[in-house]
């Protein structure tokens, strides 16, 4: 920590918002991890991951802003890319299994390519 | 509070990526092993964008985007490989 000391309802907002978005990055992990096949397992980075990292970097944005050199914005942008870019990227990798025809556990519903 | 908060932060997102890693490791076929890449670089925005945090720093931004473009460019080339065979037709 460097420079004078935050305030305190921005100091409680910060660690709110960095606990929030880690405890999501990390179940994403978990979820990427553990889930049997991998149309499940998409589900984690695209939905939890996502979500993590918007905590994180609003988080960032919250603290810049309270700091001394006032109102900071641009860590929106990596946020807004993400939101972005993480749908195409997660449909591009499921045409893609879908393509190879990966196995698939019982448990996930519907075939993709029996349509 | 934060001196407190962010070490806790940092360990949680250093498991993530220790997960991640095993996925990309163990993943049984190619799609996996990309989505593994793709949330990887995810979870290393997070986690730069946390140190410049610590750091006070807003420099780790700049790295921290363009991570981001690279990532979703070369997951988005890869992806267009298993598709197709090729990436420019």
């Amino acid at each position: 920590m460097t420079g004078e000391p935050l305030a305190l309802w921005a100091e409680i907002l910060v660690c709110a918002l960095l606990l929030l978005g880690s405890a999501f990055v990390l179940i994403g992990a978990i979820g990427l991890y553990r889930l049997p096949d991998f149309f499940m397992r998409l589900h984690g980075p695209t939905k939890a991951t996502t979500l993590g990292v918007g905590g994180v970097v609003i988080a960032s944005l919250v603290f810049f802003s309270a700091g001394p050199d006032g109102l900071s914005l641009h860590e929106l942008l990596i946020s807004l890319f993400l939101f972005i870019s993480a749908p195409v990227s997660a449909y591009m990798l499921t045409k893609a299994a879908v393509l190879q025809q990966l196995p698939v556990d019982p448990r996930t519903r519907g075939k993709p390519w029996d349509q | 509070m934060l001196a407190y908060v962010i070490p806790l932060c940092l360990a949680m997102l250093g498991l993530a990526l220790l997960l991640t890693l095993a996925r990309l490791i163990k993943g049984p076929c190619l799609p996996d092993r990309v989505l593994a890449l793709d949330t990887l670089y995810i979870n290393a925005i997070a986690t730069l964008v946390l140190y410049g945090i610590w750091k006070g720093s807003d420099l780790f931004f700049e790295v921290a985007l363009l991570i981001a473009v690279l990532g979703f460019v070369s997951t988005v080339a890869v992806a267009k490989y298993m598709l197709r065979g090729d990436i420019i037709e």
